[in-house]
């Protein structure tokens, strides 16, 4: 198998997965360790991943587990990157909770996958010249030049992965709607672990209608540029009128700040990783990421009344944004983890309290 | 940046340093120090180093303000508290030494009484690591699980503890206690008893643990800021299971077995741990997790810097010391720059994009009666480090590394009698039983049963070596596998040796298909910012080289590769400095080491870090990768030395002596005849080629002792004396191989007589620089374990001028440029030259601090054609420096502590003095030397030495020091009449019996000077030997150094010992 990229550089290799050629946006993510999760997350929808660290498959894919009710540690139900190109994977692999090799696994799902590629000049490569879109060819494809790329531009991609009809998960008298854009399901979890009843309802719901019905609201990561889901921005508009928390992660972080009235951008290569820090600027602690996100909030757009809450240590970029007059706050990280560090996962219980507050100043 | 945690800036800060090397305590120390005082430095504050580890970075020239070369012990510590008026302390850059040392000064009010206040991680936290019993109290407060343990204060307890309240198996270990001391895995009642008394003897306090034997063993590098921002540098996973002590194990970073959950799990307990502990600056936590569920334990914390962190630092490029140390100002992590990329924060967690080994390096063979076993207590003197992107390209290079003569994991490398046995009972050669039970069919199921290795870590072994065997059928390699076997870290030489061709060979067709290693940089972010690092491996997993090499003129510097009996830090000062020294020239520098406990693989010594092999096939691509004006293969002992011949026969050039003048000095026909034709004496030497010759050539020598060369050398032991002919048996099976290819000479040896050395450095065969040193032992203690006293003390002048004589003869002949070392025997006043080597020798750092001299950087300025008029200060010195050696007897059970037929010592001191008696008594005090104040035992061999030693033992009797003596010493000192105890050795049995009142502490210092052997070929007094070095009894087994130290100490009591700083004495010492 082969990655041909649009800058016609061709990268050869073994295949390990689904031998169907594949196309989309090269992306690099440099966890060492998550694959499962990483490969489930929808946010990846239409992407082509390159994994930094070298080895990859070593613990297997497990059978999925039921916890909080979600299988577990599959983030969705089903691999979303439209290829996977690392430098080896392990043909055998060991851990107590393994079933299948990563290889049979992305086989089973129609992923491609090369291996004994130099991933590291690949991701230099995409470092320099920004993510790129790239095709998995097998090798009999006498195909050499990046013809007929797909646009990187995918506006329905969304819709894509997000469900199409409400789910309900009762647990306390907390309720709340998630809105599911391509939702890790460890989100879900991290909230039912809370206590809080939540209602999924797909990207498009009328937030509005369930106003009454709700304590709070929260917008789920995604793929995609932000600005494609304007259906959404425009219900989220309604809901900073009133007084409900909201709360965002990634892609729903985005969507506030449009919402809001600020401005994103898409970042040259993005940041996909596990370890990427950001600093609250209000307590000045430090916390180390899991990220994962193409576009980014202009901290320079937000309008007076909203602050800048998190920043990245390392690019000083947006990290985190919080409205001054309302319950509204939103991350662009995700402190549900999985995978990644659970250092943020205290914001879950965050948002418990901002609706504590609310219903308590709601009430009276 | 000072908050609450810290409340004013500190002026002055004491760093405590960790001593000579030790097994468990080793150069990382050097590093982890030499960071601090830098990190210290720029900041403005002034430092003060005690430290008497003489060939140190941290001790040289431009590191500390102020460098005391004395005891790391309360005592010497106050005084120069008190002389130097320090403000702060900083405990936790010199080990378990500095340590304990300012825990007792805590303990005994010193600090507060001093007014010096701890910075970094506090006295209290530090208690909670160390102290059993707290530290699980506080690991219960915050739910975090500890290993099932009772923390007993006496054997009863813990008999009962284990029978009882845990049940076997259980480990024991001692609390205070460093690189596992004392620890035992015990599973039999018989087992209980036997290890129940030592396990007391090293510390008061004895842990019984439930044994999690068989759990994976993962650790965590944590650094936390006084604010509280905390984060985990690094992990690692031990490849050897539980049971192993991390030390002894080899180990991957990162963890390959572990799973999201799991590495965040730890990872989430690691931070509410340390936050909780109020850790600041750097720690280490150990976990044991179960492969068969989420079930972990927390072993234990460090609160210090360990080996383990300048490994991680190392294999991450996170400089964890530097940040420990502004951590401890009050720094907090987002306020300090990622030192590798300059651009990002160190409030970060490095991605690595690399897999990377360590690989302990053992000594055990160079022990007589050593246990060849590995297990929870520590043993390995040093270690290597690796860094591949395919586990099996790492795994092989640490094999080569290491230095026992393979080519990676070679099944055949080793015989086995039982496969089944070796696998089960850990030794040094497991992972090679591994590799051949593997070869032989042996199931991955079964050898993961008997070994308890993760399957994955055997899945990767086996898919490498059954690449190998594919090999086999083939007469050449195509392409493909070629490229195969180069990704999976097969070397060219080990290639060949399947083939049965040559290096060259398979070199060649490499070559034709362009199957060339690339330089990768770590830079701690995997790629995802540019980073200006210039820290770099090489692998074959790779199509593009991250950085091209500059236009400047390059000198690449080959280092000294792993710590191991014989070759230590000492290498690694002589590195630095010559890296130092050509880059004040100008050059750019380009360093090739593999040691992670090194300065020289700190990312700022030079300007280009490669962390490689240095073997031809690594160094001869970075040369045509870097194409340097040439290298310095001088400088880093003989690993490097040994490439010369191969270097130049390839074209590269050599800097300094050339290699042909090298081949001179090192081949023993061609340098005997050249020192005939000069006209200098060598005492009478012959070569064998058959074993069996062996009667006749002691014979033709005139009898023993005979000093013993072999040509090819397998374990890294080198010359030996031996002293009669079974014991030459015994060496040359064990260590060299015999053949007419691989001659061993065999040179007479003289009795009493004395030994000397001079290092030197010659330019163009002129010699600019020497210093002649005096051993205090006769000659017959290895170089390595003597005493060294410079400027000598009881030479005669013409004897000094003789030397020198041919030093410069020689010189000239070899036309010597850089340094060298040669040493003689010396008896009257006839030399004899034993052996010339032209290279830097392990007395250099002790000669270039002592003399004011750097010998090394003259040397290396020399070999890069720069001279400038000096003086030679070794000529008129008006004090005295003396170097000791350090031995680590009991680490390692069984062995004989005592010296002469190979080097022993694992690290050495070099203290000063205004004359030989006080800097010996310092120099002895820094290596576990105390005075006696209850009894001495005395077990004097021969006759002879029996009267030599009636003064001194006089002299004990003055000090008040009762007097316990075997029975022939006993019989001879009772009619000189001394008022002598009669103890029995162990063939006599008496009461009272010499163990016994080891035993009971009523003697605190044994001479014990050994003669013959005993029935067990074990020479005379063994088991006193032994019991001593288990109780950490001051032990002295040498009648020059016994009488030398006596002495001294009828001239000073402990407390008149002056205390004085390098500058004191050397005026370039600041």
């Amino acid at each position: 198998m082969k990655l041909v990229l649009e800058d016609n550089s061709i990268w050869e290799g073994r295949s390990f997965g689904a031998s169907t050629g594949f196309e989309g946006e090269v992306v690099f993510n440099t966890g060492m360790t998550g694959y499962v999760e990483t490969l489930t997350d929808p946010s990846y929808k239409g992407q082509i991943l390159v994994c930094t660290y070298p080895l990859q498959g070593n613990y297997g894919v497990p059978e999925p587990e039921k916890r909080d009710g979600l299988p577990w540690p599959f983030e969705s139900d089903r691999i979303q990157v439209s290829g996977l190109i690392v430098t080896r994977h392990s043909e055998r692999h060991s851990h107590h909770a393994a079933a299948k090799t990563l290889g049979q696994w992305l086989g089973e799902q129609g992923v491609p996958a090369i291996e004994d590629i130099d991933t590291r000049a690949l991701t230099r490569l995409l470092r320099e010249k920004g993510t790129m879109r790239g095709k998995i060819l097998p090798d009999s494809d006498s195909q050499n030049r990046a013809t007929n790329l797909p646009t990187i531009h995918m506006p329905e991609v969304v819709d894509l992965v997000s469900c199409k009809t409400v789910q309900h998960y009762k647990r306390g008298d907390i309720r709340i709607a998630l809105v599911d854009c391509g939702m890790k399901r460890n989100i879900l979890r991290s909230l039912l672990k809370r206590g809080l009843s939540v209602t999924v309802v797909p990207w498009d719901y009328d937030l509005a209608s369930l106003y009454d019905e709700v304590d709070g609201y929260f917008i789920s990561n995604g793929p995609g540029d932000p600005k494609d889901a304007d259906v959404l921005v425009r219900n989220l508009r309604e809901l900073l009128k009133r007084q409900k928390p909201v709360f965002g992660i990634c892609l729903g972080h985005q969507l506030l700040a449009l919402a809001a009235g600020a401005d994103t951008y898409k970042l040259p290569y993005g940041h996909r990783s596990q370890n990427q820090p950001v600093q609250d600027l209000l307590t000045r602690r430090c916390y180390i990421t899991s990220q994962n996100h193409g576009y980014a909030v202009d901290n320079t757009s937000l309008p007076h009344d909203w602050d800048t809450w998190f920043v990245n240590v390392n690019d000083e970029t947006n990290e985190g944004i919080r409205s001054v007059s309302g319950p509204f706050a939103s991350v662009q990280f995700h402190p549900e983890a999985s995978p990644g560090p659970t250092d943020t996962a205290y914001l879950f219980d965050e948002f418990v309290r901002m609706i504590a507050r609310s219903r308590f100043v709601n009430v009276r | 940046m000072f908050g609450n945690y810290l409340p004013m800036k500190p002026k002055k800060v004491l760093i405590l340093g960790s001593g000579a090397l030790k097994i468990g305590e080793a150069g990382e120390f050097d590093y982890s120090g030499s960071q601090a005082i830098k990190a210290l430095k720029e900041e403005g504050i002034q430092t003060v180093l005690i430290n008497p580890n003489i060939a140190t970075i941290q001790t040289s020239e431009g590191m500390a303000d102020r460098i005391y070369f004395l005891p790391v012990t309360a005592r010497f510590v106050e005084q120069v508290i008190i002389r130097e008026q320090v403000d702060s302390i900083i405990l936790g850059f010199g080990g378990q030494t500095a340590l304990n040392c300012g825990l007792e000064l805590e303990e005994t009010g010193v600090l507060e009484r001093l007014d010096v206040r701890v910075i970094g991680t506090q006295v209290e936290a530090i208690r909670n690591t160390e102290d059993r019993k707290l530290f699980v109290e506080k690991l219960n407060e915050i739910d975090v699980r500890t290993a099932r343990a009772v923390a007993c204060s006496s054997q009863e307890e813990a008999r009962e503890a284990a029978l009882n309240t845990i049940g076997l198996p259980v480990i024991l270990r001692g609390a205070f206690s460093l690189g596992g001391k004392g620890s035992a895995i015990v599973s039999t009642r018989e087992e209980l008893e036997k290890v129940l008394p030592v396990a007391f003897s090293g510390s008061p306090q004895v842990l019984v643990e439930e044994s999690l034997a068989g759990w994976k063993e993962i650790e965590y590098e944590v650094v936390r800021d006084g604010k509280g921002n905390c984060l985990t540098v690094c992990n690692m996973e031990n490849i050897d299971p539980m049971g192993i002590h991390t030390g002894e194990s080899i180990v991957v970073a990162p963890s390959q077995t572990l799973n999201n959950h799991e590495y965040h799990m730890l990872r989430e307990l690691a931070i509410r741990t340390v936050r909780h502990l109020g850790i600041v600056g750097e720690c280490n936590i150990q976990y044991a997790l179960d492969p068969a569920s989420d079930e972990y334990r927390v072993i234990e914390v460090n609160a210090r810097l360990s080996r383990s962190s300048a490994l991680a630092s190392k294999a991450t490029g996170y400089p964890l010391a530097y940040i420990a140390a502004k951590l401890a100002l009050g720094y907090t992590l987002h306020e300090l720059t990622n030192l590798i990329t300059r651009r990002t924060s160190a409030f970060f967690e490095p991605a690595l994009d690399y897999c990377v080994i360590k690989c302990p390096r053992w000594d055990l063979e160079k022990f007589t009666g050593a246990e060849v076993k590995i297990g929870p207590e520590m043993k390995s003197v040093g270690e290597v480090m690796s860094i591949g992107r395919s586990f099996t390209e790492a795994l092989q290079k640490a094999l080569r590394m290491v230095g026992l003569g393979v080519n990676g994991l070679e099944p055949e490398a080793f015989e086995f009698e039982n496969l089944e046995y070796e696998l089960q009972n850990p030794s040094p050669k497991r992972i090679f039983a591994v590799g051949k039970a593997l070869e032989s069919g042996m199931g991955v199921e079964r050898i993961h049963e008997l070994t308890g290795i993760d399957r994955w870590y055997l899945y990767e072994i086996d898919h490498m070596i059954s690449l190998g065997r594919e090999l086999k059928k083939h007469e050449e390699p195509d392409e493909t596998l070629l490229r195969r076997l180069k990704k999976e870290g097969y070397s060219d030489l080990g290639i060949a040796k399947i083939l049965g061709s040559t290096e060259t060979d398979v070199r060649m067709l490499r070559h034709r298909w362009h199957i060339r290693p690339v330089l990768k940089q770590i830079d701690t972010l995997s790629a995802e910012f540019p980073a200006e690092t210039n820290y770099l491996y090489l692998t074959y997993h790779g199509g593009e080289t991250d950085v091209r090499s500059s236009w400047r003129k390059k000198v690449m510097v080959l280092g000294g590769g792993p710590y191991r009996i014989g070759s230590s830090v000492e290498f690694d000062w002589c590195c630095v400095n010559s890296v130092q020294a050509a880059r004040e020239l100008g050059y750019e520098t380009v360093l090739v080491n593999c040691n992670p406990e090194t300065v020289s693989t700190d990312t700022d010594t030079c300007d280009k870090l490669i962390f490689d092999e240095i073997t031809f096939e690594a160094v001869s691509e970075i040369y045509d990768m870097e194409q340097p004006y040439g290298i310095v293969v001088s400088v880093g002992g003989q690993i490097s030395n040994n490439l010369v011949l191969p270097l130049h026969q390839a074209g590269m050039r050599i800097l300094g002596t050339s290699a042909t003048d090298i081949d001179r000095a090192e081949d023993r026909h061609k340098f005997s005849s050249l020192l005939d034709e000069l006209g200098i004496d060598q005492p009478k030497w012959t070569e064998m080629s058959r074993i069996e010759d062996l009667p006749k050539t002691i014979e033709e020598l005139g009898g023993t002792p005979i000093l013993v060369r072999p040509s090819y050398v397998l374990s890294g032991a080198a010359m030996t004396v031996a002293h009669d002919e079974s014991h030459l048996v015994n060496f040359l099976n064990r260590a060299a191989e015999v053949s007419p290819d691989h001659p061993v000479v065999l040179t007479k040896f003289e009795r009493n007589s004395k030994e000397i050395e001079i290092d030197a450095v010659a330019d163009h065969g002129e010699v600019i620089l020497w210093a002649i040193s005096e051993h205090v032992e006769n000659a017959g203690v290895h170089s390595g374990d003597a005493t060294m006293v410079l400027p000598p003390q009881k030479l005669y002048l013409e004897t000094v001028r003789r030397i020198k004589t041919i030093a410069t003869k020689l010189a000239e002949k070899l036309q010597i440029t850089g340094p060298f070392n040669m040493q003689f025997l010396a008896k009257s006043n006839s030399v004899k030259v034993i052996e010339l080597n032209l290279r830097a020798s392990r007395s250099f750092p002790f000669v270039s601090k002592v003399t004011g001299n750097n010998y090394i950087r003259e040397a290396t300025r020399r070999m890069l054609g720069v001279r400038d008029p000096l003086v030679n200060k070794a000529l008129d010195l008006d004090y005295v420096g003396v170097k000791a050696a350090q031995f680590s007897f009991s680490r390692i059970k069984g062995a004989d502590p005592t010296l002469g037929v190979e080097m022993a010592s694992t690290g050495e001191v070099g203290c000063f003095g205004e004359n030989f008696h006080e800097a010996l008594l310092k120099s002895q005090l820094s290596t576990g030397f105390r005075y006696p104040r209850k009894g001495v035992l005395l077990s004097l061999g021969p006759v002879g030495d029996k009267y030599r030693f009636l003064e001194p033992a006089r002299i004990l009797a003055e000090m008040g020091l009762k007097l316990y003596a075997t029975p022939g010493t006993a019989d001879l000192m009772t009619e000189e009449g001394f008022d002598v105890i009669k103890v029995g050795k162990s063939r006599q049995p008496m009461e009272p019996m010499g163990l016994d009142i080891i035993d009971r502490g009523e003697v605190d210092f044994v001479v014990n000077i050994s003669r013959d052997y005993d029935e067990e070929g074990r020479p005379d007094g063994y088991f006193i030997r032994r019991r001593a070095a288990d109780l950490n009894i001051p032990l002295i087994t040498n009648m020059q150094l016994a009488i030398a130290i006596v002495e001294a100490m009828s001239l000073y009591k402990e407390e008149d010992l002056p205390i004085r700083h390098w500058g004191d004495y050397v005026l370039s010492g600041q």
